[in-house]
This record gives C-alpha cells, structure tokens and sequence, in this order.
C-alpha cells in the first residue's frame, strides 16, 4: 500500500516536472514584463527574467506555484505606494534579483516580497535596498529565506520597518541572510518551529533579532553587532540560542540579549564581547546558561529579582566591570562551575575546581543595582575598600549567591 | 616673585625626591604598558593610582618642603619684599616642580610606546586631572603649613583633608544616595561630585573613557551636562574656585600671620 503511494507520488511529480515550461521575460523577448509572465504561465513553470532594470506601476502578485529566476543582473524597482512582489501561492520561488526602493507607509505594511497564506516557498540570493520591509511573511509555513543581503536606510524607529519580519508562521529556515539598517533586523512573531542560523545582523536600529510569542524556535550562529539594542527574546518558551556572537552592542539602553519572560531555553555557547549588558534577564525561568563566554561587558549578566530556577554553568566571566548583578536579596537561580577571572581562591587538590566559593555579587553592583545614581562612584576609592569588606564579610549581597565550585581555568573557546 | 618662584622651582627639580616621585610614575605607567599593552586599559589603572596617590603625595611633600624652608622664608621676610611675592613664588614653585614630574612621568614612558596617543584625549584628560590635584592640594599643604606651627597638627590635619576627599567623602556621599533612594537624585549627585576636586577628575576620566554608556539614564543626565558648554565651564568654574579659595586663604595668612 505504502510503495503504491509512493510510486505515484513519484510518477506525479515526475509528470509535473516533465510539463514545467520556462518562460522567458525580457525587453527583447515576446513576453516583456513579469506579470504578463505570471498570467500566461502555467502552475510549476519556470519565469527566467532576462537582465534589464524593471520599473512596475503596481505589485506583482504571484498567485499560482512558479520559480522565478533573474538571469543576470535584474533589478526591479517599486511603485509609488506599493510594494515588489507578493507571494499567494505555494510553492513559488524568488531567487537572485535585487529590489529596489519600496516607500515607507504609515498605514500599509509595504514590502519588497510579501508572503501571504502560502507554503513551501523559497527567497534566496536576493538583494533589497532601500525599502520599507524587505521580507514580510504573514500566516505562512515552510519557508526557506536565505543569503539575501538585505540593506535598509531606517533613520527613525517610529517611521522604518523591519527587514526580515515573520508573522503567525510555522517551520519557518531564515539562514546566512546579510540584514542591515533597518529597525529590527529579524522579527518573529508568532512564529513557532523554525530556525534562524548564520545570519549576520547589525547595525539596525532597534533589535538585531526580536522574538515576540514565539516558541519552540532555533537560532544559532548568528552575528548580531552594533544594533541599537542588541538582541530581544520576549515571552517566548523553548527557545535554543547556540553558539551566536553578541558584538559590541554598547549605549544607554543597549543590551546583547534581553530576556523578558523566557522559559524552558537554552543559551549556549555564545560569545558576548563589548556589550553594555550582556544578558538582560526579567522573569526568566528554567533557562541554562551554560558554555558562554562574556568577555569586556559593563555588566556580563543581569538578573532581575523575578528570575528564578535558571541555571548558570560553566560560563567564562572575563574583564567586565560588573560580572552578576542582581537587585534581590535572596536569589534563586544556581550558579556553579563557571570561570570568573577576578576569582581569588586556589586549588589544593588540583582537579581544576576551586576550593574556596566564589561570590559573583560584588557590593557595589548591587548597590548601582538598587540605586543608579550610585554608578557615579565607579571606581571611587571608598567603593573598593567596601567591596573587600563585604567579601570578606557579605552582609548586604545575596548570601546564596554562590558559585561553589568555580573553574580555575576557562573551558570553552570561540572561534 | 618670579626670582622666589624660580629659586623654590629650581630647589625642588634638583631635590632626590622629587626624582623618586618622577621615578616612580615612569615605572608605574611603563610598567603598566608594558605589561597589558593596552593604552585604554592603562589609563584606568593609572587613574586609580592618580586620583589616591598624586594628591596625598603632593600634601605631605609639600608640607614637608614647607616646614623645611620656614627658617630661609623668615630671613627672606626681613627684606624688601611683599610677602605676596614669597609666599605666591613658593605655592608656584612647589606645585611647579611637582606637576613637572607627574607630567612627564606619566607622559615619557607613553611616548617611548606609542607617542601618537599623547594627544588622545584620555591621556590629556589624565595629564590635565593629575597637574590639577597637584596644584590644588600644594596650596593646600602650603596653607596648612602657614595655619599651623606644630608640624605634628599640620601633618595631622594634611592627612586628614586627603583621606576625608579621596575616601571618606565618598562615603558620605554613597549614604545620601541610600538614604535619598527612590528620589530623582541625579542633580545632587552631580553636585556632590563638583564639591570635591579628586571625585570631579575621577568622573571626568570615567566620561573619557567610554564608560558612560554603563550609567543608563542616569549617565544621559550626567553625559548632557559634562558634554555641554555650559557644563564645562562650570567644571571649569569648580576647579578655579578649588585653586583660587585655598589661595586665598594663604595669601590672608601670609598678610596677617605674625612671624
């Protein structure tokens, strides 16, 4: 029974392949424009769009499965009040062309491609400057976007939009796209099972990577460097965040990744080097913290008091003015086998662990932790003398904030 | 006056220790170059050794040296010249000599290792915060010195006066902050900071240095002010009213004290 599908299945597609037409488009071809293109073509036919600079006086709707190529250079430039191309159908692919110059609206969600109810669909090796959205998928599953480099030119958070925005969608791949310049660089939303990896995002106005709702996702590998604020993870669950570098996202309010009501996640194996904070943490619960390392931070990890039963293991703490901050007074997150580079203890028995605990806490991060005017005092003389005494005698800090085995050594390297 | 500043300048520059005090800022800061290699890293380091050390340096030596030249001061007074011009050339010459040797002790070793960082800002700001402390708390020990004929009561309260600026007063100002929690307290902080020379060149050296992205809104505050004219003028008005109220209480003294 099960071969017999499998057979026709195979016999289906073998026909449909075989009746794929291609058609060509192009100023000096029979078809000249890409909408003429789509009506006469039949589901699953190829559009090769011939090199040549296109100008649209409306959005090209895609509504049955089609691969569209550009072959060569294709540039397509927006309509005044419109966006480039949106996607009905499943199964339809857009590879290789550059989109140009889709006009902000403040009433309209305009974007350079925009998919809408559609599955299976493939954005690859596109180029976008200078629009409004770049990639706009709404209640849509399967997608796969990759290597397009995306450009924006947000000036202002209240008047751009994101580049790569994905709403209500499922199963989603976002991988090894270029995302710059425009107010979050990758946005979910809604957006369960899918997987972010090898992106680079910077220098976007407010987040490099925002999760909102969004559970069960994947992101790895990315780089997300010089956005206004770093990266946010909000009220999402089952979120795995591996091996990512958080670089050099450093201002008032500027964090490498903020985390707002997160449970059940992983954070492993990320660098966070020149951050302002490197991990934010409020109302975060069952989160490991393992294998990262924080390198050069003004504070390395953040924990709100609403945080608890988070677990912080064999992370690297190295050169940050604060390591743990915390504004509670008793804490209820485990901290153990980390290395802290201001450890002062030593190691008789010499199996690489610590025989004096080490507490993370200092005085004076927890005093700018309740106070911020404090911070006006860093590296006062006084400020010092308080902080050796209440290490030697903890008295204000959280007494269960302890890491009692910490790690002579650091453990895990970065490439 | 400028006969007594060049004596009391030339006096000093040759003295063994203020040898030893240029000696040791050149190994420190060579030191310290040396051994992280990094320039911004260093300027922190020597930032804490600046703001404890130039200051309670600059009192002790300075009163030493005034309690030492009392007997050549008392003949100086038996001639022709106002006791404006002996005691002004002392303070000049004393601070002279030592801002010369916290300036190019910090500033030689930078220039065998990297000299184009000299015009950096940080490194000025440094250079700049280290000869203002020196010349403010030389005043300082110079009056004392004149206030007080007991050497022990002078050295007593010379060190009092440094530890209640560079610790102390730090203290009492992190129990207004506890004490004010929860109120908008960034101007009194602000203020605070100016009453106190060694806390006013701390604060700026920490805007040098990039770390005032770590003060949130409070640093907006803090950076709108130390970043705007009006704001450096009054650092500046601060500082000329920290060298000028310790001036003229000395010059009061030398006018009115009956040798």
């Amino acid at each position: 029974m099960n071969k017999d599908l499998v057979v026709i299945l195979i016999v289906l597609v073998w026909s449909a392949a075989a009746s794929a037409k291609e058609w060509e488009v192009g100023s000096s071809q029979a078809v000249a424009s890409i909408s003429q293109a789509i009506e006469d073509a039949s589901p699953f036919d190829t559009i090769c769009v011939n090199a040549g600079s296109y100008t649209h006086t409306s959005a090209v709707i895609i509504n049955k499965p089609l691969t569209l190529i550009a072959c060569g250079d294709v540039s397509i430039i927006a309509a005044k009040n419109a966006g480039i191309f949106e996607v009905r159908a499943d199964s339809v692919t857009i590879s290789g062309f550059t989109l140009l110059n889709v006009e902000k609206s403040y009433t309209k969600d305009l974007a350079a491609i925009w998919v809408d109810y559609a599955t299976h669909f493939t954005l690859t090796e596109n180029t976008i400057r200078d629009c409004f959205f770049a990639i706009f998928c709404t209640k849509s599953k399967n997608g796969y976007i990759a290597e397009n480099n995306i450009t924006g030119n947000a000036v202002q958070e209240h008047s751009s939009a994101n580049a790569i925005h994905l709403w209500y969608c499922d199963s989603m791949t976002v991988a090894n796209n270029m995302v710059e310049h425009h107010r979050d660089g990758i946005y979910l939303e809604f957006t369960d099972n899918s997987t972010i990896s090898g992106n680079m995002s910077r220098h976007n106005l407010r987040y490099g990577l925002h999760f909102m709702f969004s559970n069960d996702d994947l992101y790895e590998q990315n780089t997300f460097t010089y956005n206004g604020a770093g990266v946010a993870v909000m009220f999402s669950d089952h979120i795995a965040m591996v091996d990512n570098h958080f670089l050099e996202n450093w201002g008032r309010a500027s964090y490498g990744l903020l985390l707002k009501e997160i449970y059940d996640s992983k954070i492993e194996g990320n660098l966070f080097e020149k951050n302002t904070t490197g991990i934010f943490s409020e109302g975060s619960s069952r989160v490991a913290f393992t294998e990262n390392t924080f390198e050069g931070n003004g504070w390395a990890l953040r924990m709100r008091g609403s945080s608890m039963d988070n677990e912080v293991s064999q992370n690297n703490f190295v050169a940050n003015s604060f390591d743990v901050a915390t504004d509670a007074k008793k804490d209820h997150n485990t901290y153990l086998r980390n290395y802290w580079d201001n450890y002062e203890g030593y190691d008789l028995d010499k199996d690489g662990l610590g025989d004096v605990p080490h507490r993370p806490v200092n005085l004076f991060s927890y005093l700018v932790s309740r106070i911020d005017e404090s911070i006006i005092l860093l590296r006062s003389s006084f400020i010092e003398v308080l902080n050796f005494a209440e290490k030697v005698a903890p008295a204000v800090t959280p007494t269960n904030l302890i890491d009692e085995q910490p790690l002579m050594k650091p453990t895990y390297n970065h490439d | 006056m400028i006969k007594v500043f060049k004596y009391c300048f030339l006096d000093l520059i040759r003295s063994r220790w203020t040898i030893v005090y240029l000696l040791f800022f050149i190994l420190t800061c060579g030191g310290l170059l040396y051994l992280s290699g990094d320039s911004a890293k260093v300027v922190v380091s020597l930032m804490n050794v600046v703001i404890l050390l130039v200051p309670l340096i600059s009192m002790i030596y300075g009163m030493m040296y005034m309690y030492q030249v009392r007997d050549y001061v008392e003949i100086l007074l038996a001639q022709p010249i106002s006791r404006k011009s002996i005691f002004g050339g002392y303070v000049l010459g004393l601070s002279a000599a030592l801002s010369v040797s916290v300036a190019l002790g910090i500033l030689i070793p930078l220039a065998f290792y990297d000299a184009p960082q000299i015009m950096s800002a940080q490194w000025l700001m440094l250079t700049a915060i280290s000869i203002l402390l020196t010349v403010i708390f030389s005043i300082l020990a110079s009056w004392l010195v004149l206030a007080n004929e007991n050497r022990l009561k002078g050295f007593g309260l010379g060190l009092f006066i440094w530890l209640l600026l560079a610790v102390i007063y730090d203290g009492i100002f992190l129990v207004t902050l506890i004490a004010l929690e929860g109120f908008p307290i960034e101007r009194l902080a602000l203020s605070l900071t100016l009453l106190n020379p060694v806390d006013m060149g701390r604060v700026l050296l920490i805007f040098q240095l990039d770390y005032s992205a770590l003060m949130g809104y409070t640093g907006a505050v803090f950076e709108k002010f130390f970043g705007t004219l009006s704001g450096s003028l009054i650092i500046g008005g601060a500082y000329l009213l920290w060298i000028s109220i310790p001036l003229g209480f000395l010059l009061r003294k030398a006018r009115k004290k009956d040798f």
